[in-house]
């Protein structure tokens, strides 16, 4: 899995500067320069960053929290996702301001150090591990030690670690669709009745980020910068994949996360895949499967409906991990490689709407 | 109407917005001395088709009295007229409550959301806290007001039990009671609902008993009257 170890590994270069408000000494300190790790949070670069600034900041509590051009950042969003939704054009370094007076707790969740931030990951481990296997018992059982090395795998970002804990989690990975598919076809005389035959689904836990603009433009650098959170609409939602022989794509999750952009093609959308409130609901022992496919169809056209006649937007950038994924990828690799520690995979999405 | 026993203590979000329009009447018919809850509906972006309305219900300034050891749903006892509507507590302890309260920042007022979870399939239990300026109460004061065996838990579980998030809708932060688990104690109440003739989970029922539970958690107690009732 290389390319996994690449998440891993990728970080961004960040240029700190303190806040004007807080510098008491002349000359004004240089910024500090730090690598962050893309699937880690920024508070946990509190101990990197603290030696640079420590003589010059006035008497007080430390409560530290950074601002990009005037945006709060939210800390419990992963470095790596941050920069990509804030950043569309990539700045390297990425100059942001840090503070360590002046929490604005109206805007921000209060962070304790790290601890919140662990819990939050766990928080968000509990959820991803509800949408894919269906219950978070594993999680919430998992022993302090497990806690504990999973925890500072992450943050240390040793994959090695960080794999051998996670893996006794169980949480069900999508089977990747394109080594499985090479895989059978070499397999003589078996492989082709065997992918007839296969109906694979599995479920992914997704979060989505979305921000829109109502301009056109030529290159990233006319792109407008989200300024403001009201701007990015931020969503989890569970994605099914339901793959009947032909290979669900990016293209395909993403008409099912964000159907209105694809009015045209949303007539062949699957049915499992537009019925996305109800997913979850597999149809089971006690329901006829008929009855449930037919609503299904029927919603499905519903819904269908609704989205062509209420105006397209269009789809202008995707971003994951740093990168634009071409749309004809196969979405399990997309998740099995992309996917951050937290089991979700972080999306961010610039929508072009009509004014 | 779906068996109890094939069922994993979820709904769906049409299913929520029904339980909540039942919740709200059956809460507002039984006149308490609390205000009504109201249905909140929330826009979605136009990139984001939703097939039905979202939204979440609010029941806001609520002042909440010092707890007591005596039960505190006897507030459908007290007269309404003899005090201020919106707050709840034993009518005979509330002189006390608000000798004490005036002499600290005056009184602290509660809301509270119940948003639908589109990750657990349950509904959420929401709140936030702040004294009569406005200002946000810190979680060392709520601790106080919480019910003992809340105030216990907060301090055995103190990142999983209470969480400081996001409010879905407002995007500001507020505490949310953690919903992990949720499915599962909501079939156990089902299934031990020995009123009901079957085992069957009706909808409309769903949030009140939830609330039965989850309302405890925050010195909020549905009077069994309207348990009864259904």
């Amino acid at each position: 899995m290389e390319a996994h170890k690449y998440v891993w590994e990728g970080a961004i270069p960040l240029q700190i500067h303190l806040h004007e408000s807080q510098v008491t000494t002349l000359p004004p300190p240089p910024p500090a320069l730090i690598l962050a790790p893309r699937i880690g949070y920024l508070p946990l670069l509190a101990p990197l960053i603290k030696p640079y600034f420590s003589s010059t900041l006035p008497p007080g509590v430390d409560t530290i929290w950074f601002e990009y051009k005037g945006l709060p950042l939210k800390w419990y969003i992963p470095t790596g996702v941050l920069f990509d939704l804030l950043c569309p054009e990539p700045e390297r370094p990425w100059n942001i301001t840090v503070h360590f007076r002046g929490y604005p707790g109206n805007v921000l969740i209060p962070c304790e150090g790290e601890d919140s931030v662990k819990w939050s990951f766990i928080n968000s481990l509990k959820e991803a591990a509800y949408i894919i296997n269906g219950n978070c018992k594993n999680v919430m059982n998992m022993s302090q030690s497990d806690q504990l090395e999973l925890w500072s795998s992450v943050m240390s970002g040793n994959l090695e670690a960080y794999q051998r804990v996670s893996s006794k989690l169980k949480i069900a990975t999508v089977e990747d669709e394109y080594t499985s598919f090479y895989a059978s076809k070499s397999q003589q005389g078996i492989g082709e009745t065997d992918l007839a035959g296969q109906v694979k689904t599995g479920r992914v836990a997704v979060r989505l980020y979305v921000w829109s603009v109502s301009e056109d433009f030529d290159d990233l650098e006319d792109m407008p910068q989200p300024d403001s959170w009201e701007k990015i609409s931020y969503i989890n939602r569970p994605v099914e994949i339901q793959k009947e022989g032909k290979c669900f794509t990016l293209h395909d999750a993403l008409k099912v996360l964000l159907p209105e952009n694809f009015p045209d093609e949303s007539l062949n959308v699957k049915l499992a895949a537009v019925d996305f409130e109800n997913t979850l609901k597999i149809p089971s022992e006690d329901v006829s499967s008929d009855k449930v496919g037919e609503e299904q169809e029927q919603n499905a056209y519903k819904q269908v409906g609704a989205s062509c006649v209420s105006g397209s937007a269009e789809i202008k950038l995707i971003r994951i991990q740093g990168i634009e994924p071409k749309l004809e990828i196969p979405f399990s690799w997309v998740v099995n490689n992309l996917m951050n520690p937290d089991y979700f995979l972080h999306i961010c999405v610039c929508v072009k709407v009509p004014k | 109407m779906m068996d109890v026993l094939q069922w994993d203590g979820t709904l769906s979000a049409k299913d929520f917005r029904i339980g909540a329009v039942a919740f709200a009447q059956k809460w507002e018919s039984l006149n308490l001395a609390f205000p009504p809850w109201s249905w909140v509906p929330c826009p979605k972006h136009p990139w984001l088709a939703s097939p039905q309305e979202e939204g979440y219900l609010s029941l806001e300034k609520i002042c909440i009295s010092m707890p007591q050891e005596e039960d505190v749903d006897q507030t459908s006892q007290t007269d309404p007229g003899e005090e201020d509507a919106s707050c709840l507590g034993n009518k005979d302890v509330i002189d006390d409550a608000t000798l004490v309260q005036s002499n600290q920042d005056g009184l602290h007022h509660y809301d509270f959301h119940i948003v639908y979870s589109n990750i657990f399939k349950v509904p959420v239990l929401y709140f936030r806290a702040y004294y009569g300026d406005g200002r946000p109460l810190p979680l060392d004061e709520i601790e106080k007001e919480l019910p003992e065996c809340s105030s216990n838990e907060l301090s055995k579980s103190k990142w999983t039990f209470i969480t400081q998030e996001e409010h879905p809708y407002l995007k500001r932060p507020w505490y949310k009671l953690h919903p992990c688990g949720t499915g599962e104690w909501m079939k156990l109440l089902f299934l031990s609902d020995t009123a009901q003739p079957k085992s069957q989970m009706v909808v409309e029922l769903y949030l009140l008993s939830w609330f039965s539970v989850v309302g405890q958690v925050v010195g909020l107690r549905i009077p069994s009257k309207m348990l009864n009732g259904c």
